[in-house]
């Protein structure tokens, strides 16, 4: 990853733009795969460990035009395909590099509703950057075009222009839907429905929009001002936002279509119950889900210590078990909040790690230490029953698994005890059991997810489901392509009846 | 929908620390049900989220009654505030409800401010027809709060004080070791209170195999089954408060794991109730150094 500046990156690309522009932007194949991968600039890694501010800095203009000026503007768009909204990605990144940003970000959003997110946390090298011809050509899927930056870019520089446009709104059509959550499934189905004149209220269990984008992703990856930029458009669009409203126990689902008259609704309730390892110890004080370490620090705002009334513990040494990008996560924010010493324990080899490489590379040079092929097997505690050390055993790798990764194997008597104060278990969720509890005739699947067809349609009539609830742990932008679905087939729905 | 400010309504100090409140939720004054509690936050940047049991609800008007002692950096906030004022947030009504049914005889044993939530589910088992003893325990008769409530509608009330001031000088186990040994044995006993209060209770049923349901009151973040903070081991297994119970089988619930999760953060609650804050203190620190001067 880079370590040089924001400056001298700029400096070097404005070179390089000097010269496409000097040829009017024509280029051969062979010139624009001779361009340079544009690095993105990074804070200092010894700075940002102490900080909450954002890691990635963004591109600067010159940066983004050179790297879209790296676009073979391919006829079939393999990217596209790879993209699971179908961005028009091969047109905006061709606007990038003729320098109409308005034109980028308007393509884009016909599409997508949360570019700044998306260019932030999709993991574009598995999706729209693991097809594109330049990362073939070069046989390297890191000298892709980067897609996600370039979004990023064009969505930052939006923002950054006065007032982004309200999407049009159509007259009232006299029905009502209710969205339920506010995650990022949730949010896109709201202004989609909104768009058609329909009557929008979202309901959300907590004191804040955004769900995970807000509880679970830490500001140094997603500042939480992109998030509420998005949830105060769906307010200017005229959808109503209720906060500590349980769906389920505050009022049930079929209540609300029953009683409050809600023409359709789309449950979006995420991710559940974290998983835990079921091993000795794990009931210790010291030892957290990922989401409970998450939400106090980020939705709680525990690192601002000594404002913040939601109290997070002092942890010095601390173990995080997992190997995704939410270990990652809890991980680099435990250095953040002060930790000396952060293991990330992990089972497999880095190249099983499901995390993206570049959350792996940013937690390694801030000083995150990977234990790899280990996996704790007791928790050891102390008189009071707090965390004093993990007790580890080494592994090595078999035949592949059902997953087609190869399966750990464990090494007998490999056992070694890793002195820690603080155990943060990040292995996954299972699902919310609340909504499934609460609502007769909703179809679940044994893992407990609802069960839809690819609208989103569910068991019950006139109730739609997507995001995590529907997917189990995944990520925001298969959310948001499942909530693009399940408010086409609302509206759809609604415009018949 | 109903516009939701949750305004207090009304407040009372019950004793030395406790305080009841009526908070204007009318979503959850309608659907709550005997068992179940809140989590309420009193500051909206950066209030912590709190779980409390529902005493009382009164659908008419819209309201929920909360019993809190002044423990935290948050009670002590809330018992500051006055009629009006108005609450961050309140999110219920959470957790399974109290499965109520005619059983024959039920004990239920309340424990300092733990009465508060026993009171309604207490309510509800005389309602469904069975006869009901209601064993009250306090550390001294100030802190014996509901008492007049609950003999309103108990077939029996006895009130423990540890320093003998009211009622029976007694722990609460000792009048109910005497209802497990009298002929007939009652069906049920429920406890709420103190975790060693009701992990004592448990050792006193237990030998005379009398069913016990305890109430949980853990440290919960988001209260809806997200963060897993409310553990506990029940029988060997892991359960989450906030959607598995808040009621559990006590006769099987690892009360001594439980009641160390609760000091998890004892030493940030000092710091914090010692000056609202790290912040606080340092500039407290920084005035009396200027004040040597």
């Amino acid at each position: 990853m880079s370590t040089v500046s924001p400056e001298e990156l700029n400096d070097k690309a404005q070179k390089i733009l000097a010269d496409i522009d000097a040829k009017g932007g024509v280029l051969k194949a062979s010139e624009r795969l001779a361009i340079p991968a544009q690095e993105m600039p990074n804070q200092d890694p010894g700075q940002r460990r102490h900080n909450t501010d954002e890691v990635a800095l963004g591109y600067s203009v010159a940066q983004a035009r050179v790297e879209a000026s790296r676009c073979l503007q391919c006829k079939n768009q393999p990217c596209v395909a790879g993209c699971p909204v179908s961005l028009p990605i091969r047109d905006f990144v061709s606007a990038i590099a003729a320098n109409d940003f308005g034109k980028a970000i308007a393509l884009i959003k016909e599409k997508s509703l949360l570019p700044a997110v998306c260019g932030r946390v999709c993991p574009q090298e598995s999706q729209c950057q693991a097809s594109c011809t330049v990362g073939k050509s070069l046989k390297d899927v890191d000298k892709a075009v980067a897609i996600g930056r370039l979004e990023r870019f064009v969505a930052d520089w939006e923002r950054e222009q006065s007032q982004a446009p309200v999407p049009e709104v159509k007259p009232a059509s006299g029905k009502k839907v209710a969205v339920v959550g506010s995650g990022p499934a949730s949010l896109v189905v709201a202004a989609d429905v909104r768009r058609e004149g329909h009557d929008v209220t979202v309901f959300e269990a907590f004191h804040k929009f955004g769900g995970v984008m807000l509880y679970g992703i830490p500001e140094f990856r997603l500042p939480k001002a992109i998030v509420s930029a998005e949830v105060e458009t769906l307010r200017a669009m005229g959808v109503k936002l209720i906060p500590n409203f349980l769906v389920g126990r505050t009022r049930t689902l079929q209540d609300l279509m029953d009683k409050d008259g809600f023409d359709a609704v789309f449950v979006g309730t995420g991710a559940g119950l974290p998983h835990f390892m079921n091993i000795e110890g794990e009931n210790l004080v010291g030892v957290f889900s990922a989401n409970e370490y998450l939400t106090r620090a980020n939705l709680m705002r525990a690192y601002e210590k000594g404002r913040a009334a939601t109290p997070i513990v002092d942890a010095h040494r601390v173990a995080v078990l997992g190997g995704g990008n939410v270990a990652m996560d809890a991980a680099r924010t435990a250095l953040r909040l002060g930790a000396d010493e952060v293991y990330l324990i992990y089972r497999r080899t880095a190249k099983e790690m499901p995390a993206r490489v570049e959350e792996v590379e940013h937690a390694k040079e801030e000083g995150v230490q990977f234990h790899m092929l280990r996996n704790a097997k007791r928790i050891l505690g102390d008189e009071q029953g707090r965390v004093t050390g993990i007790e580890c055993l080494c592994y090595e790798l078999g035949e592949p698994d059902a997953s087609g990764r190869r399966a750990p194997v464990a090494i007998a008597g490999s056992e070694f005890v890793l002195p820690v104060d603080t155990v943060i278990v990040a292995i996954g969720n299972g699902s919310n059991p609340l909504i499934r509890q609460t609502t007769p005739g909703l179809e679940f699947n044994k893992r407990g997810n609802i069960v839809c067809d690819e609208s989103g349609r569910t068991s019950l009539a006139k109730v739609f489901a997507g995001g995590d609830i529907v997917l189990g742990a995944a990520t925001v932008i298969l959310a948001m392509g499942q909530g693009r679905r399940a408010a086409a087939a609302i509206n759809d729905m609604l415009s018949k009846a | 929908m109903k516009p939701t400010d949750y305004a207090i309504l009304s407040k009372r100090q019950l004793s030395e620390n406790v305080y009841m409140m009526r908070i204007h939720a009318p979503y959850i004054a309608a659907e709550r049900k005997p068992g179940q509690f809140i989590l309420l936050s009193v500051d909206e940047s950066y209030g912590e989220r709190i779980p409390l049991t529902i005493a009382d609800a009164d659908v008419a008007e819209g309201s929920i009654t909360i019993i809190f002692q002044k423990v935290g950096f948050t009670t002590t906030q809330l018992a500051a505030m006055e009629v009006g004022d108005h609450l961050a947030a309140v999110l219920g009504p959470l957790g399974q409800p109290t499965h109520v049914s005619k059983v024959g005889t039920v004990v239920c044993v309340g424990g300092g401010i733990g009465v508060a939530p026993m009171h309604p589910i207490a309510k509800a088992f005389k309602a469904a027809g069975n006869r009901l003893i209601c064993i009250l325990g306090a550390r001294n008769k100030d802190l014996v709060i509901l008492e007049d409530e609950i003999r309103a509608f108990a077939d029996e009330v006895i009130v423990c004080t540890d320093d003998g001031s009211a009622g029976r000088k007694a722990l609460v186990t000792a009048p109910l070791k005497e209802f497990c040994e009298q002929a007939p044995r009652p069906d049920l006993s429920i406890a709420i209170g103190p975790p060693i209060m009701m992990k004592f209770c448990a050792e006193t049923v237990r030998p005379y195999g009398v069913p016990l349901i305890v109430s949980l009151n853990t440290i919960m973040v988001d209260g809806t089954g997200m963060c897993g903070g409310c553990r506990v081991t029940v029988g060997g297994e892991t359960k989450f408060v906030c959607v598995d119970g808040p009621e559990f089988d006590g006769l099987k619930v690892d009360f001594d794991g439980m009641m160390k999760r609760l000091q998890a953060y004892r030493p940030q609650e000092q710091r914090m109730a010692a000056g609202g804050g790290d912040h606080q203190c340092r500039m407290m620190a920084q005035a009396e150094k200027l004040e040597k001067k």
